[in-house]
């Protein structure tokens, strides 16, 4: 390095701690930022070093969105919270067909918060972006004081642009479309838990975060007039996913739960806890309804994609006043899946 | 799954439904009140109604540790943890049940109390151990499955010499409520019981022995599964069809005649009952509960911190008790989908996913409108 | 009520304590109110606590049952 250093000393990566200077503004934010973000997110709008991105975009309509990330433990067997913030915005984008051009994130870090975890969250993030092709292009930090936040908390925001004569909106199912879904559901949320404080199991469960824009692109282009909506079941789960589009679309789904994969580590951690697996988080996967005639089609690329090895034709739209969600369970009886009314807690009972 | 998988078995389930309508004798009632929240859990989750015939009716017991808690001892416990020194750890199950005033767990803890979910006493006892500045209170509550684990807990605290440690009992007693229900005023109508499978496990088959001889109904003990509960039934309609009265075992791989020894002996040295206690939806039920016996007072955070339960009352027009006793129906009640909701509970019955009132909502609502368009 | 689940201990720990496994998935819990537990046993786990053993042999007798039952009852 060059003896004249405007930024002062190095930081300490390996015992240092985040600090209030470092959220002020002055030479120790910088320094933060140039060690921290630039060096793992590096591209030429960060080297510009200006507060905003500028860029060329292709014509046509654009799709925006903005995510904000908190996660405990911030680090999970197959990820951390900085991957899963790339991927979830790009997800976001995905999901309306688009594909993802840059995306910005905001850090709001609590004082005494390890370099060390922060900058291997931030490599984490430039790793996920540059695999993904989708470069984080501007950003912000800010420091609040110890107890105000849970170690770091990560907003974003992404731009993509659309397909041409591409419309997916949650409002388009139709009784008789098909309900794909690209995999096993329940790994990100068991993966979390099993690493939260008194809950203490084992498992090999990895979250399976992953940027989902090459498999949509890949649909897209095979069958794209046909896909109605696409949508990832995060929060919630499958359950909800498909409770909100049926709300949305004014239909109702019709799901066999025999069709939908779940990893065998995944169910028993399940059952352990007394949870549902259509109710548990995942990050990687996506729900696709599509118009009957394409479904094998959608199913075939789908499969052919590595993110969708294990996709599967799940249920159908049907028509309901009532916008409820059945599944015919693997026992052969009718349950309703309704929406949880908070957050799936574990249960003894 | 070994001893799940085996007994998820949907053909095997819709052949033993055949044999149930063969022999169910048409124009005979058979209302068959399944106890345990476990039975209503693996009826609705898995369907198990839409293979019965319409002459047998599932009436959801009161059998869910977290339903029956009266309002009052949750308030009990939110003023507990608001105490500055004491960190209440509950089950999770707890923590969104409604206290007075539009509180719970969950809200008090966004209040800044603090209240932690732990999976098992031991999690309590560790916490207890790595804060000894901290009064750790652990919030007990469930029937004679859930009570050894806490009886264990209390003999660890003693042996490590915890003096930061008590629990909130609130240990109640199936066999207790199941007479209660058979002797309520308003009578019953219920033709046999689906006995409680893992309460058995400890208690084993005997403590239900009266309800034959006495009351002369049928109990068939039986496990979680959704073959089990159809195999219970089967047991239970050829008892009704013969007219036997008698208390069978279909969940022989964990239950046997006397139970755990060792866990009801560590149950017995621990705690004693309490002469009433209040069941929510049921109201008073004598000697129906447990609390510490006086050389474990200490370990009472009851008498530590001076609980006195002030009396919390349920909305009047909440039906849950006559639809425990199998009186009435969920649907019945005319706060059910309106006022009342699995968002906003107003009785025991709406309060875990496990009470009649939730399950008709999650579920059955949707066997009435498949009535309706079938007829 | 009475969230249960049948496991498989596949080590026993000291303090009465053992790990068991479901499906790839391990915890450790406590044996105090089971006596006499072997490796390979099944028992019926209750908050972190084995309650009881599975009786293989009861366990075999009762879905013989139910299979004699389904059969009795077969569609026509
Ligand atoms: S619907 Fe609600 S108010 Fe009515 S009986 Fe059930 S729990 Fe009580």
């Amino acid at each position: 390095m060059n003896k004249h250093e405007p930024l002062g000393r190095k930081l300490d990566l390996r015992h240092g701690r985040v600090d209030l200077s470092h959220g002020s503004g002055g030479r120790a934010m910088a320094r933060l930022i140039a060690d921290v973000f630039h060096a793992a997110f590096d591209n030429d709008w960060l080297r510009a070093g200006n507060d905003q991105a500028a860029f060329d975009i292709p014509g046509g309509r654009m799709a925006m969105t903005t995510d904000g990330y908190v996660v405990s433990p911030l680090f999970f067997p197959g990820g951390d919270i900085g991957k899963l913030a790339v991927h979830g915005t790009i997800n976001d984008i995905a999901m309306a067909g688009a594909r993802p051009l840059h995306m910005s994130a905001s850090f709001i870090i609590e004082e005494g918060f390890p370099l060390a975890d922060l900058s291997r969250i931030a490599q984490s993030m430039g790793e996920a972006s540059r695999e993904a092709g989708v470069p984080i292009v501007t950003g912000d930090t800010k420091v609040v004081e110890r107890g105000k936040a849970d170690g770091v908390f990560i907003s974003t925001a992404c731009v993509g642009v659309v397909p041409a004569g591409l419309e997916l909106s949650g409002d388009k199912a139709r009784p008789g479309d098909v309900i794909l879904l690209s995999g096993a559901i329940g790994d990100h949320g068991v993966a979390v838990m099993s690493k939260r404080e008194n809950l203490s199991f084992e498992t090999e469960v990895l979250s399976d975060t992953a940027a989902l824009h090459e498999l949509v692109a890949a649909m897209v282009a095979a069958a794209g007039a046909s896909i109605r909506l696409m949508r990832d079941p995060t929060r919630g789960g499958l359950a909800a996913t498909l409770n909100e589009v049926a709300h949305q679309s004014k239909v109702g789904a019709q799901i066999d739960e025999a069709s939908i994969p779940v990893a065998p580590q995944v169910a028993a951690a399940c059952e352990l806890l007394g949870l549902d697996p259509l109710f548990v988080a995942n990050e990687g996967k996506l729900v696709a309804i599509v118009a009957p005639e394409a479904a094998d089609a959608l199913l075939a690329v789908m499969r052919a994609h590595p993110l969708g090895a294990r996709s599967a034709r799940i249920g159908e739209i049907v028509a309901d006043e009532h916008c409820f969600v059945q599944m015919t369970t693997r026992f052969g009886g009718g349950r309703i899946i309704d929406w949880l009314s908070g957050e799936q807690l574990p249960r003894i009972c | 799954m070994k001893h799940v998988d085996e007994y998820r078995d949907g053909a095997l389930a819709r052949g033993v439904a055949r044999r149930i309508a063969e022999e169910a004798q048409p124009g005979r009632h058979y209302r068959l009140m399944e106890f345990c929240g476990g039975h209503t859990h693996a009826i609705s989750r898995y369907g198990v109604e839409d293979l019965l015939p319409e002459n047998i009716r599932m009436i959801h017991g009161p059998g869910c540790p977290v339903c029956v808690l009266p309002m009052g001892r949750i308030d009990d416990a939110i003023r507990l943890a608001a105490r500055p020194e004491v960190t209440l750890c509950t089950y999770a199950d707890l923590m969104r049940v409604p206290a007075s005033g539009a509180t719970s767990l969950m809200k008090a803890k966004a209040d800044g109390a603090d209240i932690r979910m732990v999976y098992s006493t031991l999690d309590a006892i560790a916490i207890a151990e790595k804060e000894p500045d901290r009064e750790i209170v652990f919030f007990a509550i469930g029937f004679e499955t859930t009570t050894p684990p806490t009886a264990l807990a209390i003999r660890l605290a003693q042996k490590k010499r915890l003096r930061n440690f008590s629990i909130f009992c609130n240990h109640v007693l199936t066999p207790a409520a199941m007479q209660a229900i058979l002797e309520a005023k308003e009578g019953v109508e219920i033709e046999g019981f689906v006995g409680p499978a893992h309460v058995s496990t400890v208690i084993g088959m005997s403590p239900y022995r009266r309800f034959a001889t006495d009351y002369h109904k049928p109990v068939v003990i039986a496990g979680f599964e959704p073959l089990d509960v159809i195999q219970a039934v089967l047991m239970l309609v050829r008892q009704i069809n013969d007219g036997r009265s008698e208390i069978e075992n279909q969940y022989r791989r964990a239950v046997t005649e006397t139970g755990n020894n060792k866990a009801i002996d560590e149950m017995a040295e621990i705690f004693e009952l309490r002469e009433s206690f209040e069941w929510r939806g049921l109201g008073e039920i004598p000697r129906s509960a447990l609390r510490l016996r006086e050389p474990y007072a200490q370990f009472d955070a009851e008498r530590r911190f001076c609980v006195v339960t002030l009396p919390a009352r349920d909305n009047p027009a909440c039906e849950c008790g006559a639809i425990l006793r199998g009186a009435k129906r969920p649907q019945d009640c005319k706060l059910f989908g309106t006022a009342c909701t699995p968002e906003t509970p107003m009785g025991s019955c709406m309060v875990s996913s496990e009470g009649s009132c939730a399950a008709h909502w999650a579920y059955g609502r949707f066997r009435q409108i498949e009535r309706r368009k079938a007829s | 009520m009475c969230l249960a689940i049948p496991t498989r201990i596949v080590e026993l720990l000291p303090d009465e304590m053992a790990r068991i496994s479901l499906d790839g998935v391990s915890k450790v819990i406590s044996v105090a109110l089971v006596d006499n537990l072997a490796v390979g046993d099944y028992v019926v786990l209750h908050v972190g606590y084995a309650l009881a053993r599975i009786d293989e042999a009861e366990a075999l007798a009762t879905l013989e049952l139910l299979r004699e039952a389904a059969q009795l009852g077969a569609a026509p």
